[in-house]
């Protein structure tokens, strides 16, 4: 009998092994939530959850919104949560007061998503919620599990970390814990381009650049600054970061703060 | 279509083991500079973070970037990072060499395809060294590199080279690993890593990057048998879609497919797909699926989709070897949970059959594993365990061991049980002659009367003062007596825990045959554990009474009939039951004999009122 003998590319691994990955947390934990903020990798997750379960992402988007973001997310949002038949929670963060004040001002900024984070899983019992988190964009995310537990505090315990292998993830916990979810942990970044190239995902246009400029990392305004480009194409972007050697998060401020800032932010909760 | 939009290979996986302080981390922080795969301003970052603590800058720096591995200088969990030589990307994977941090090593090295494992010349191969290469072999990492590293601190040598290069080789040829090679390097400079050193002009042989280079990707699994384990079930505009991830094999639309453990089929009617431009008829190895079957069968997750011709294994035992990482010591008759690439199972542990000794490789009987440990175990489920052998379908032959919330160890399929194969081939024929039949004969029931208390109680002497009163009443009785017995059918046993639970499992097997055959039979055995003796009661059933022949310690030391305590005392017998060894007395027996105040009249008389109340007046 003649064969076809499909061969996998990367992507199509790649692919294959997150919509695995969201197949085993949608069985494993209920209530369940997508965390979407709204850059590039959180809608590539929502791409592949789509994939995973056949067009409908059956659980929750959840927008911390800090009422800070750029005008184009925002548009973004009202746009493609309605065209990707999205169950949208967009709930407002706690104020910076409620923040803990010894943080640097960024990194405090940055905190209120921390807390509108442990606010979604205390107001709708999430007992999982799905990151968009990878592996290559920075040393503490290196030290991820797929499945992560969480304390009752929401904070991180990389020391004592279970094991995870074979693709075996970790779905029994004592009560009160809840689990971050990472599908695109494996992922590079520039493999999150080639996938867009490929699947044609929609994206905030501030990625492409305008005057010279564009963001690689988007977050909110005053804390995000944009890096100089050219690159007002997918293609041009992805030959842009196939060149360069200057880390993705460069211009995310309360990475660079001091030294362990990114990694204090991490351990209290912050994706 | 643009360039980029041409697959690219897959980033090459590959896990650095090793013993602490042999220098991992520096291998890798060299590696990333040497090869020119680290983001401009990191090393400068570092190096200015060490001036600010006046401490020297070292390569490992690059990958410790946590706050806490820097202050204790170890790392502490696995890192992957990703870097380039200049025929392909690799993802590397960086595993502890901390002991008590074995579980992230495995989390690690699972996912890679080959491993290089880091030796110090000056130290040698270590206890780390060998645990962690026997592990990768043990995890199925196909492919190894060994680099002896810190040359530069034994000036080069190629003699050292020489030495530590032959204690490993001859480690891995008997763990059954081949090293592709052996290269002296010195991580902190560069030697042999991407650069080929100029102070070891001996060496001829490659790099490390040049090594890596050549090693092939693991052979797909596509051409193995089918295998898709169910993950879900979706119901979608009233149609059952079962989504899973192929593990091995292909398959067309159309084709039959067979469910386990149910072991009923249907034909492969649609695969499912959402915005994608794919219309291919097949799906294969590595894909996550979602399919339609043109039949309602009952299928859930765990069940595993097969062609019919080329079925899973089945049994409700698994020989697996075993690697133990919780720190709670693994016993004989232990619960776990066994997952199983969809499936779980609760499995008892059934024997624990084999420990090895990871440093010298030895193999010896044991009960029970240690944290780190590595045995070979019989699993026993009350449901069936669909399965395959590791090295036929790895993803269906490998499973982890769940205690509670926690993940204890994992574990590669070896085969069946042996108890469980052995069986599977063999019918029992019912008897002829049933077991109430014989009663009714007789005028009484088999029946074991189990005796047990400590060496000197009286056990014996009671014994046959009973079969012979028994005996002159016309009663069938027969007494099976410890000493004969391991003269004989036991002969093959010791007396290690293990061996005598095996005793008293082989006793208490024969005593049944008697029992149904009728008889009664007086057992005389020390079985000095709770636990042997529950095993009995669970194997003679209903027959069984329990003849507790309680006497002190220091009577039957006194008695010392065969001169035993004398010897144990002297510490000439080992594991003697009472001295050197543990003695549970049975918690509630039928009857107890109290020897020491009774005399051996009345002892008996105890034991004939006994026999004749709850035996040969329970005759129906």
């Amino acid at each position: 009998m003649a064969r076809i003998l499909l061969k996998m590319d990367d992507l199509d691994a790649l692919e294959a092994q997150s919509v695995f990955i969201l197949r085993e947390a949608f069985n494993k934990f209920d209530p369940i939530g997508l965390l979407w903020s709204l850059g590039k990798d959180s809608c590539v997750m929502i791409w592949l959850a789509k994939k995973a379960f056949l067009g409908r992402m059956p659980f929750p988007a959840i927008h911390l919104d800090t009422g800070k973001e750029f005008p184009e997310a925002y548009a973004f949002r009202d746009t493609f949560s309605k065209e990707w038949n999205l169950d949208l929670i967009a709930d407002d963060c706690p104020p910076i007061e409620a923040v803990d004040a010894s943080l640097p001002p960024a990194s405090r900024f940055a905190a209120r998503k921390s807390l509108g984070l442990q606010q979604a899983v205390d107001r709708y019992g999430f007992k999982a919620l799905i990151t968009g988190i990878r592996r290559d964009e920075q040393a503490t995310r290196a030290k991820e599990r797929v499945f992560s537990p969480r304390s009752v505090d929401n904070s991180w315990d990389f020391r004592g970390q279970p094991p995870e292998f074979w693709d075996q993830y970790n779905t029994e916990f004592p009560p009160g814990t809840h689990v971050r979810v990472h599908p695109l942990l494996h992922w590079t970044e520039v493999d999150i381009w080639r996938y867009i190239e490929r699947e044609n995902i929609p994206m905030v246009p501030l990625y492409y650049a305008k005057n010279g400029q564009r963001f690689r990392s988007l977050g909110e305004i005053g804390i995000t600054e944009p890096i100089e480009s050219n690159a007002t194409t997918i293609a041009e972007i992805i030959t842009e970061l196939e060149a360069t050697r200057d880390p993705e998060r460069a211009g995310r401020a309360m990475d660079h703060e001091t030294e362990d800032s990114f990694e204090r932010l991490r351990t209290m909760g912050y994706l | 279509m643009s360039a980029n939009n041409t697959a690219r290979e897959r980033a090459f996986p590959i896990v650095i083991v090793g013993h602490i302080d042999h220098g991992k981390s520096t291998l890798i922080g060299r590696m990333l500079h040497d090869t020119n795969s680290l983001p401009t301003g990191k090393v400068k970052e570092l190096q200015s973070s060490c001036e600010r603590r006046g401490a020297p800058f070292e390569w490992s720096f690059v990958l410790d970037a946590l706050q806490l591995e820097r202050d204790q200088a170890i790392t502490v969990d696995s890192t992957q990072i990703w870097f380039h030589t200049e025929n392909r990307r690799y993802v590397i994977i960086d595993a502890p060499g901390h002991r008590e941090f074995l579980r992230n090593m495995v989390t690690g090295a699972a996912s890679a395809d080959a491993g290089v494992i880091v030796i110090d010349a000056k130290q040698g191969v270590s206890e780390q060294t060998r645990r962690h290469a026997y592990l990768l072999h043990l995890i199925g990492v196909p492919q190894v590199v060994v680099a002896i590293n810190k040359m530069d601190l034994v000036d080069y040598a190629e003699n050292r080279f020489k030495t530590v290069e032959a204690e490993m080789q001859a480690y891995l040829q008997e763990v059954g690993l081949t090293a592709q090679a052996m290269i002296p390097v010195v991580a902190m400079h560069g030697d042999n890593l991407a650069k080929r050193s100029e102070n070891m002009p001996w060496y001829a042989g490659p790099t490390v990057s040049d090594e890596l280079d050549t090693f092939p990707r693991p052979t797909a699994t596509v051409e193995r048998p089918f295998r898709l384990p169910v993950q879900d079930v979706y119901r979608q505009n009233g149609r059952r879609l079962i989504v899973g991830r192929v593990e091995s094999g292909q398959l067309q639309i159309g084709t039959e497919v067979s469910v386990w453990p149910t072991r009923r089929s249907a034909k492969v009617v649609s695969i499912e797909r959402w915005a994608s431009p794919d219309t291919a008829t097949e799906i294969q190895a590595g894909q996550s699926v979602a399919i339609t079957l043109d039949d309602e069968l009952f299928i859930e997750r765990g069940h595993v989709l097969t062609l019919p011709a080329a079925g899973p294994r089945s049994s409700n035992a698994l020989s697996v070897k075993l690697f133990w990482l919780s720190s709670d010591r693994l016993r004989h008759g232990e619960s776990l949970t066994l997952k199983l690439a969809t499936a779980e199972y609760e499995v008892v542990v059934d024997s624990i059959d084999t420990v090895i000794d990871v440093e010298d490789l030895s193999r010896h009987r044991g009960h029970e594993v240690q944290q780190n440990g590595v045995a070979e175990i019989t699993l026993r489920s009350r449901s069936d365990i669909t399965y395959d052998l590791f090295h036929d379908i790895p993803a269906l032959g490998r499973a982890v061991l769940l205690d509670g919330y926690n993940l204890v160890g994992g574990c590669i399929i070896q085969g069946g049980g042996d108890i469980e194969t052995a069986s599977r081939n063999l019918t029992a024929v019912p008897q002829s002659v049933t077991t109430d039949e014989r009663e009714t004969a007789n005028g009484y029931p088999g029946a074991v009367l189990w005796m047990s208390g400590l060496s000197g109680a009286g056990k014996s002497t009671l014994a046959m003062a009973l079969q012979r009163e028994l005996f002159n009443r016309k009663i069938n009785v027969y007494t099976l007596d410890g000493d004969n017995v391991r003269n004989r059918l036991n002969r093959d046993l010791g007396f290690s825990e293990e061996e005598r639970e095996e005793n008293i499992r082989r006793v208490a097997e024969v005593a049944k045959l008697f029992a149904d055959s009728g008889t009664i039979v007086i057992s005389a055995f020390i079985a000095p554990t709770n636990s042997a003796r529950a095993q009995a009661r669970e194997i003679i059933g209903d027959q069984f009474h329990e003849v507790f022949i309680s006497a002190d310690m220091s009577v039957c030391e006194s008695r010392d009939v065969k001169g035993l305590y004398a010897k144990a005392r002297l510490g000439e017998i080992n594991d003697f039951t009472g001295i050197s060894s543990p003695w549970e007395p049975p918690e509630s027996p039928d009857l107890e004999v109290n020897t020491g105040e009774l005399s051996l009249d009345d002892s008996l008389e105890k034991m004939i009122s006994y026999v004749e109340q709850s035996i040969l007046k329970s005759a129906n």
